[in-house]
């Protein structure tokens, strides 16, 4: 029998540490992208707070329960990390597999948000951009997910394929962020 | 000549730096022109076209004349404005335009030639023949003319590019822009202060003040102090706002000087602010009078920068010229510092007098002599012409209000009469920056106290629009002197009572300059009115004057005022041309921060990425993807023979090639189906569980969007692929038709493209193969053609499709990513034991050619599905996107180009894609054009090229013989059209 | 130019692409001339327009604006949508 072996999408990328800013990779377990059907928002809100005990994010939110995360991912998406969909929710919303299809890391330290207005155009300011709010922008031509989990750390998500790139955008902001002492 | 005890700098660290191979010293931080200055430099470069000494007029990044090199190689810069560019050990810089030394400058001949070279000399002299511009007069134009120029080498500088936000953004750290952020930062607002300036103040710095009782920098360090005390102010120094866009959007540049040699050099930033703030001052502006360039002539403020701010005094008897008030403060803060002040010459009859200098009234100079540097002026009033030495002239015409970014969104300025100057439009005239106010100085307000006055009111105003409580404004006292012009634009160089001089060079002696940088003068925009050039903007281009790099930021005003004159016009009528960003230059390099290299576009990685670059693949770009185009193998010379091995692997063994850049779109709900036959023109509604189905999709207009697979994986739930080229724009067209035209259609759509990584196992011994990798083995009975179904491999759930895009019985099979690498691994490892491999796109693409499958290089945006072949898959029973725009007649014409195979009548021959079809009877003409190839390749199968294309009515003319033409690859080739499939037109390999 | 986004908020332009101005769809079995005005002829208008913009790089909605295309001020920006989860913006 084949054995197949894991690779995770930052694997020989990460972690990376320039000046006092880190990166590290995330490892997000079991990803499902929950896309209710038109009208069915209100079905979907009551079975997921049902069945896994976790408020349906409003836009550009997220929520999240004992190791277990519901993030807003888009127009009438989210996505449920760290816990498998219970079919349940299948009646009324399309789930789709997402477990391998993003490349997630953790941006940490002084200068965070210097090194993100470095890659994305969005407003990061604390008052606005709070713990816990998330954004679909564009991070240099790339469609990602720019998640706030702390003060200074912050959760990006980018297409598996681009992990690459996306470590080579940090390294670049990270070190003109560090030249500026 | 350094004066003790002023300046800023009075104890900064001692430099050296080099400046036209003279090593000189210096004071850290301090600009290099006020290094020069000091060390008695006042002959900085030539000029742009008549290659005239010239020095340094101004004292910030205005300066139209002190432009030098600085560096060396790679790293050289071009045009850099001594005033700006602040000192550091070890700088190097060299004057610019001249040969073989700014003292002595060959090129100083053009200076002679003046006649011939005024105002529209280039397009009155180089008019024929018309064949000699490009060969030899432009070349002979641009090395006598110019600026400094670029190495050459690639820019080894690094540059960055930042977003950042704001509540009010505030342009400018002076008096008025302080105030400003003061009181916002009070109230409560998020604030960023740009300021050009690498220090606060603005012209504070440079004028002996008090604001509050105490010397006017005590007031900018408290504010400082307090500004830097709250969390929402940020404060960018060096950061010049270049441009205003829409919606707050502003542009700056960051200048980083002097730091670590890998660090940037510059930022561009983006800023987008709810509210703004103007407090971008006012600048000099010089009158034109004869020989006024000449170096040691220069703005009046500025020669007080140099003493007040820098320590530096720019001649040991200096003269004042102008026709306002501020002149003499100039002339009282040299007498102050010791300096000698030779006299003011003022040319209003009602100057004030001064007990402490000589103030010439109602008098105006006329002309300046000097080597290379003023020794003397000669003024005339009533009392006739008089000649006085002097080694530095501070001239002023007033004050222009700096209100360029006001305009950027299309607004025009207003002339004001009793400051003799332009002032920005009132917010919500037609072409006002929304959100945009000038405040102080960039409004026409000059007094201190004016600044800090409004600069407070209109940052209360924006707190209020922000939604912020006010809090009580809170100004402190300040100079209220009133400022008094009477204009006066430029002297003629002989008084009517003379008369004109003749003979010799006389003529020369007339020149008043205008234009410092683009060598314009009085003569050349008179000369525009009179050949009828009398409109602003025509005068500007005919003339060239503010087409520099300065953007005539110093000469605009006065150029039009004289364009005025000329014409009898008023200034008002006038008006202005248009200030458009940049407010000052942008390096390119800036602009293009983190875009080059790899920078320049994402790469999107395969799971087997690695495993194909250590097996030696030669990777190629498809969109932003990377694929192995071939696996090299030893001895073997050229891609060819790596491409017909592979092909080889597929038709009589078995090949593996990674897929996964495929679109892949998860479409799930109950009108599932619905979508289906709604995007595609055949029918999916009957398509059932474990079955695959081919489709085309049309855009709206009726020509092919793109084909592929769609597989029913379950009940209202299936995966469609795309191809790679179309992933994308397929995606966005599904979101439309989601959300847009069937808003209420119980079906999702996403994108499972890098969640499944997919492999093709192609060839006659694939069904080995998967015998020896599908946990419990492989049934081909249970895998019939256009398949598809669950599988395990090694105990992890996997996807497999039978479908084939090579024409030999193949499987795709799609395993969660993160096992894509290990897959791939071992797929490549059995079929190298069933004595087949890896195969990468070129074989590919081989393999599809013999079976005329098509690609975006046939679904070419213009092809419709009469074209390919492919008008009866439509189905007429239900709508489908593009069905009735499908239809149209021009669309379906059999005398379009229809998909058909090519072959070479002599099987030696090439083909190349891109060549055009042609009836051998016909000659070579656009209008005997029959079509042309879409692709070729080698068939390693048929043993002869094969290409597809499109040609007209090509259907019925199978057989005949075509003559294919491409000039560029020198390729003409007699060929006979065929079927587009080349090879088991039955398909009988496929199905097995 | 920013845009803004009904879901998202207001946004650079860089994350929108284009699709043009939101002309009405005739009905699939109208007549291809009817078909040919909605694919091919537009107004141009200088003014207000109303047009497609679709949040690619963000929320991935297709969203519809109606921008003066003399001044780019973007008017009444949730004209003819609501979706969903806007009710839920907090």
């Amino acid at each position: 029998m084949v054995e197949l072996r894991e690779k995770s999408p930052c694997d020989g990328l990460l972690p990376l540490s320039i000046g006092a800013l880190t990166v590290t990779e995330l490892a997000l377990g079991q990803v499902t992208s929950i896309a209710p059907y038109p009208g069915q928002l209100d079905q979907v809100r009551a079975d997921m707070s049902e069945t896994h005990g976790l408020r349906w994010p409003a836009a550009n939110r997220s929520q999240s329960k004992q190791g277990v995360r519901l993030l807003w991912f888009g127009r009438d998406q989210a996505l449920l990390i760290g816990q498998a969909a219970d079919p349940k929710l299948a009646g009324h919303a399309a789930l789709v597999d997402q477990s391998d299809g993003w490349a997630c890391v953790a941006l940490e330290g002084p200068g965070a948000e210097d090194v993100l207005a470095r890659l994305c155009s969005i407003d990061l300011r604390p008052s606005v951009f709070k713990r816990g709010h998330s954004a679909r922008c564009d991070l240099r031509h790339m469609m990602a997910s720019v998640t706030r989990l702390g003060t200074q750390r912050f959760q990006i998500m980018v297409f598996r394929s681009m992990a690459q790139t996306l470590v080579h955008d940090l390294k670049t902001a990270m070190e003109a962020v560090a030249a500026r002492g | 000549m350094r004066i003790a005890g002023y300046g800023s700098v009075a104890d900064a660290r001692d430099v050296s730096f080099t400046f036209n191979g003279r090593v000189l010293r210096g004071r850290e931080g301090e600009p290099l022109a006020a290094s020069l200055l000091a060390n008695g430099i006042h002959l900085v470069g030539r000029s742009f076209k008549y290659h005239r000494p010239r020095g340094i007029l101004t004292a910030g990044s205005e300066e139209p004349n002190a432009l030098v090199t600085v560096g060396e190689g790679a790293a050289q810069e071009p045009n850099v404005r001594a005033t700006t560019l602040p000192l550091r050990e070890g700088l190097v810089a060299r004057s610019q335009n001249c040969w073989p030394s700014v003292e002595f400058d060959a090129m100083a001949i053009n200076d002679l030639a003046a006649p011939f070279l005024g105002a529209g000399f280039y397009y009155k002299t180089f008019m024929w023949p018309a064949s000699f511009w490009e060969k030899l007069y432009e070349p002979l134009i641009r090395r006598a003319a110019g600026l400094g120029a670029l190495s050459g080498a690639p820019d080894d500088a690094t540059y960055e590019k930042a977003f950042a936000h704001c509540d009010l953004l505030v342009i400018g750290g002076g008096p008025a822009g302080l105030m400003a952020a003061l009181q916002a930062a009070r109230g409560g607002a998020d604030v960023i202060l740009c300021d050009e300036d690498l220090t606060p103040g603005g012209r504070l710095q440079s004028e002996q003040e008090q604001i509050d009782g105490v010397p006017a920098q005590q007031w900018v360090d408290r504010t400082i102090a307090e500004l830097d005390s709250y969390d929402t102010v940020r404060r960018m120094p060096s950061t010049t706002v270049t441009g205003v866009y829409d919606q707050g959007t502003y542009a700056a540049l960051e200048r980083h000087h002097g730091r670590g040699s890998s660090a940037p050099v510059a930022c561009f930033w983006r800023i987008v602010a709810k509210r703004a703030i103007l407090a971008a001052g006012a600048l000099e502006r010089p009158i034109a009078f004869a020989n006024n360039d000449r170096p040691g002539i220069m703005m009046a403020g500025a020669v007080r920068s140099y003493l007040n701010r820098w320590g530096v005094a720019c001649g040991e008897r200096v003269s004042v010229f102008g026709n306002n008030d501020d002149a003499h403060r100039t002339a009282r803060d040299l007498t102050a510092a010791g300096v000698h002040v030779a006299a003011v010459i003022d040319s209003r009859h009602d100057a004030p007098t001064s007990t402490e200098f000589r103030v010439i009234r109602g008098a105006q100079v006329c002309n300046s002599s000097g080597r290379g540097r003023l020794d003397a002026i000669t003024l005339r009033s009533v009392a006739g012409e008089e000649k006085l030495q002097t080694d530095c002239l501070a001239m002023s015409g007033g004050w222009n209000p700096t209100l360029h970014l006001t305009c950027h969104l299309n607004g025009r300025p207003r002339w004001q009469r009793d400051i003799a100057a332009f002032v920005p439009q009132t917010e919500g005239s037609i072409g006002a920056v929304p959100g945009l106010e000038p405040v102080g100085a960039c409004r026409g307000l000059f007094t201190t106290a004016q600044a800090l006055q409004d600069g407070a009111e209109a940052a209360q105003r924006a707190l209020e629009a922000l939604g912020k409580t006010a809090v009580a404004i809170d100004v402190p006292q300040s100079e209220t002197d009133a400022y008094r012009i009477t204009p006066l634009w430029s002297v003629p160089a002989h008084s009517r009572a003379h008369g004109k001089p003749s003979g010799g060079f006389a003529w020369m002696q007339g020149r008043a300059w205008v234009d410092f940088q683009n060598d314009v003068t009085v003569k050349d925009i008179c000369q525009a009115a009179q050949e009828n050039f009398a409109s602003v903007e025509h005068m500007k281009r005919y003339t060239t004057q503010g087409m520099a790099t300065d953007q005539g930021k110093s000469s605009n005003v006065l150029a039009l005022a004289v364009l005025a004159e000329a014409t009898g016009q008023t200034i008002a009528q006038t008006g202005t041309t248009t200030f458009r960003p940049p407010y000052v230059p942008v390096p390119l390099g800036a602009m293009a921060a983190g875009a080059t290299g790899q920078g320049y576009t994402p790469r999107r990685l395969l799971t087997s990425h690695a495993v194909a670059e250590d097996r030696g693949a030669t990777m190629m770009e498809v969109g932003l993807w990377y694929r192995a185009a071939y696996f090299p193998q030893q001895g073997e010379s050229n891609w060819r023979q790596s491409c017909d091995r592979e092909v080889g692997y597929v038709r009589s063994a078995v090949g593996v090639t990674d897929v996964s850049t495929l679109g892949k779109i998860d479409i799930q709900g109950p009108d599932a189906a619905k979508l289906l036959d709604f995007v595609y023109v055949n029918r999916f509604a009957k398509l059932a569980p474990g079955r695959v189905r081919y489709g085309l999709m049309l855009r709206e207009d009726g020509f092919v969007m793109d084909d592929g697979t769609t597989a029913c994986l379950a009940p209202d739930h299936y995966v469609m692929t795309t191809t790679t080229a179309a992933a994308g724009q397929v995606m966005a067209h599904l979101e439309f038709v989601t959300q847009v035209m069937q808003p209420d259609w119980q079906v999702r759509i996403s994108s499972v493209t890098e969640q499944w990584a997919q492999f093709s196992v192609a060839g006659p011994q694939s069904r080995a193969l998967l015998d020896g990798l599908l946990d419990g083995g492989f049934d081909a009975a249970d895998w019939p053609f256009m398949s598809c179904g669950r599988v395990s491999i090694g105990g992890v759930a996997a996807r497999m499709f039978r479908i084939s895009f090579s024409g030999e019985e193949a499987y795709e099979i799609a395993v969660p990513a993160r096992y894509g690498e290990s897959l791939f691994t071992a797929l490549v490892a059995q079929a190298e034991a069933l004595g087949g491999g890896a195969y990468g796109m070129e074989a590919l693409n081989v393999l599809r050619l013999e079976k005329g499958f098509l690609t975006h290089a046939e679904i070419n945006g213009t092809a419709s599905l009469h074209d390919l072949g492919m008008e009866g898959m439509q189905k007429s029973d239900r709508p489908f996107v593009g069905q009735v725009m499908a239809a149209r007649p021009g669309l379906v014409d059999k005398n379009r180009g229809r998909l058909v195979g090519l072959k070479p009548r002599d099987a030696d021959q090439k083909l190349t894609a891109g060549a055009h079809v042609f009836d051998p009877e016909d000659t070579v003409e656009r209008i005997n054009d029959q079509g042309y190839v879409t692709s070729v390749g080698h068939s390693p199968t048929l043993g002869h090229m094969i290409g597809l294309a499109l040609v007209s009515n090509g259907l019925d003319r199978i057989g005949d013989p075509v003559r294919v033409v491409d000039h560029t690859a020198g390729l003409d080739v007699i060929c006979e059209i065929t079927d587009p499939v080349f090879f088991d037109p039955e398909g009988e390999r496929a199905r097995g | 130019m920013r845009l803004l986004c009904p879901i998202c908020g207001e946004r650079d332009r860089r994350e929108f692409t284009y699709r043009g101005a939101a002309v009405a769809q005739p009905a699939p079995e109208a007549s291809a001339a009817e078909w040919h005005a909605y694919v091919h002829l537009r107004d141009n208008p200088a003014g207000p327009l109303e047009e497609w913009w679709h949040h690619q790089q963000g929320c991935g909605a297709w969203v519809k604006l109606r921008r003066d295309t003399t001044t780019h001020q973007m008017l009444d920006p949730l004209a003819g949508q609501t979706p969903a989860t806007t009710a839920g913006r907090t």
